[in-house]
């Protein structure tokens, strides 16, 4: 089986690639950045706020793994605990309040597996992210910049549209943890990788996200005015919608549904 | 039939198949070793008794055994019983699990849906199925539910649902995660039309169903004993190299924590169901 899924998952982990914040700070002008969940904590692996894009405000979110040693071991790898999540979902019911969209970037390995994110209940949190924002009533754009590990990048990716880079990887397992489960060993992961179907590629086919974004000059500032651009032409679109919140629902409804068989009982 | 086989304790309990009904057995009839007490329990005695050891230790149930324990009697009406997942990924021994799984449980699918009287409140219910694959959600049982969810939306009724689940099914990959957000939606619209809906979580209830339609109830029960989390406790364990709690991602330590309202008994379920259902019908008695 071929390894290029699996040469994409290396691409997507790689620690040179921009994170969160580069995208926040290249994209949008004069960020400020909003901490806690107002219950327990401020999780240092998802940042948020309030940023003009081309001088209109938006709320904006990303999961952030750091760059130095030393911060990516502050911010968890970008592995967030439900605070991360339950801030994220306090700063998008705020955009709701004041009508500002909602721009996300996700990269995680995933959720962050922990006694204390158990205890403080990671599945409820993702859970009420899931159920709130399907129904915000601002328009959410979210990009997978990097991982997009399971649930806890689907946290973040209930939006009306989805966008991946060439290179993220979008999963609803890594292709070691499915390997170590299916085939008791973790070196079938490129095997893995081929067959969950994970890549850019692969999502846009099964419908799970719209646009598929070149990853020309990453980290350059004309990569980062392309996404600027197609942001703001995407967000005109939806701000016209009057239909946004059942278009969402749609959105969602009929993914895996042509996958189910339907015999007449 | 292995007896002390109890590190797989479903294989014993299939014997009631897709009708579930209790079977009388001859003299000398097997037994079952209870993992909590370690007794020896006839067969028969554990099918009399719900699958409930005496000692209080509940065993896994199959999803129609427990309409049957669950719904008033001849009420339940399926649902959605064609729907089943292809092998929409083509994924590598997908399509030969399934049809063993199949062929094993009776079962097309890991839940069954439908409408059921539960102490004479109509309601729609939904139990996973622990023996299709530990229950794990791919693109028809996510289908099943927003379905049901949907459907429930229509005829203004609230919805029971009883999950064990070992999560997202991963041979449907992408697709079985959005199931996730899928489901949400559907759970989210019911709630916003005013609706009720009770979910009892059983052993286990994990992964993505613990992240998605599991806490999204608006009111969370939880089986005695039963395994209640979102990552599994070896997953836990290998990433932050510490010891588990005692008795951590238990219905216990979930209700300890704020994440359930109350751990029911089998025994009491019926009852318990009945009067919540009975307080949100709207009408004074
Ligand atoms: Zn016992």
């Amino acid at each position: 089986m071929s390894d290029a899924a699996y040469k994409r998952v290396r691409i997507a982990r790689n620690n040179d690639r921009p994170t969160g914040l580069d995208y926040i700070r290249h994209i949008f002008k004069g960020f400020i950045e909003f901490h806690g969940d107002r219950r327990y904590a401020d999780d240092p692996a998802i940042v948020g706020g309030i940023a003009r894009l081309e001088g209109s405000p938006v709320t904006v979110i990303a999961i952030e793994k750091g760059h130095t040693a030393k911060e990516r071991t502050w911010r968890n790898f970008g592995a967030p605990n439900p605070e991360g999540y339950r801030k994220a979902l306090r700063l998008m019911e705020q955009a709701e309040k004041f009508g500002r969209p909602v721009i996300c970037f996700i990269d995680t390995s995933g959720a962050y597996c922990g006694i204390g994110a158990e205890e403080r209940g990671q599945g409820q949190a993702i859970a009420e992210n899931l159920m709130v924002m399907s129904t915000l009533c601002v328009p959410v754009i979210s990009i997978l910049i990097g991982e997009g590990g399971s649930g806890g990048a689907l946290a973040l990716a209930v939006a009306d549209r989805v966008w991946m880079l060439q290179n993220a990887v979008y999963s609803v397992i890594s292709p070691e943890g499915c390997a170590s489960i299916l085939w008791k060993d973790s070196a079938k992961a490129e095997t893995a990788a081929a067959s969950l179907k994970l890549t850019a590629e692969d999502a846009r086919n099964l419908g799970v996200i719209e646009k598929i974004l070149s990853e020309k000059e990453i980290g350059e500032k004309a990569f980062y005015e392309r996404i600027r651009g197609l942001l703001k032409e995407e967000l005109e679109v939806l701000a016209r919608d009057a239909e946004l919140v059942g278009k969402r629902y749609d959105r969602f409804r009929k993914i895996g549904a042509a996958a189910v068989m339907k015999e007449s009982v | 039939m292995a007896l002390l086989n109890f590190m797989k304790p479903m294989n014993e309990l299939e014997e009631g198949g897709r009708t579930s009904a209790p079977v009388q057995r001859d003299a000398g009839e097997p037994e079952k070793k209870c993992p909590n007490c370690h007794k020896e329990i006839p067969l028969s005695r554990l099918w009399a008794n719900d699958l409930v050891c005496a000692c209080g230790y509940h065993f896994r149930m199959k999803a129609r055994q427990r309409i049957q324990m669950i719904a008033d009697k001849d009420s339940f009406r399926e649902l959605f019983s064609g729907m089943h997942s292809d092998n929409p990924l083509n994924f590598p021994g997908y399509r030969e699990k399934i049809e063993t799984v199949r062929a094993a449980s009776g079962e097309k699918e890991a839940i069954v849906c439908g409408t059921a009287m539960i102490g004479n409140q109509r309601c729609c219910l939904f139990v996973m199925e622990s023996y299709f694959m530990m229950g794990s959600m791919g693109s028809a049982v996510g289908e099943k539910i927003t379905s049901l969810f949907e459907y429930a939306v229509q005829y203004r009724l609230p919805v029971v649902g009883f999950t064990v689940s070992g999560g997202a099914r991963m041979q449907e990959g992408l697709l079985s995660l959005m199931q996730m957000a899928k489901t949400s939606a559907a759970v989210k619209r019911h709630s916003d039309a005013g609706l009720l809906y009770i979910a009892v979580l059983t052993d286990p209830t994990t992964g993505g169903v613990t992240a998605s339609f599991a806490m999204e109830a608006d009111i969370i029960l939880a089986e005695p004993g039963a395994t209640v989390g979102f990552a599994g406790a070896r997953v836990i364990e290998q990433t932050t190299k510490k010891p588990l709690p005692e008795g951590f991602q238990t219905a216990e330590f979930v209700l300890e924590h704020g994440f359930v309202d109350s751990i029911v008994p089998r025994s009491a379920q019926k009852q318990y169901l009945a009067d919540i259902l009975q307080m949100h019908d709207g009408r004074a008695v």
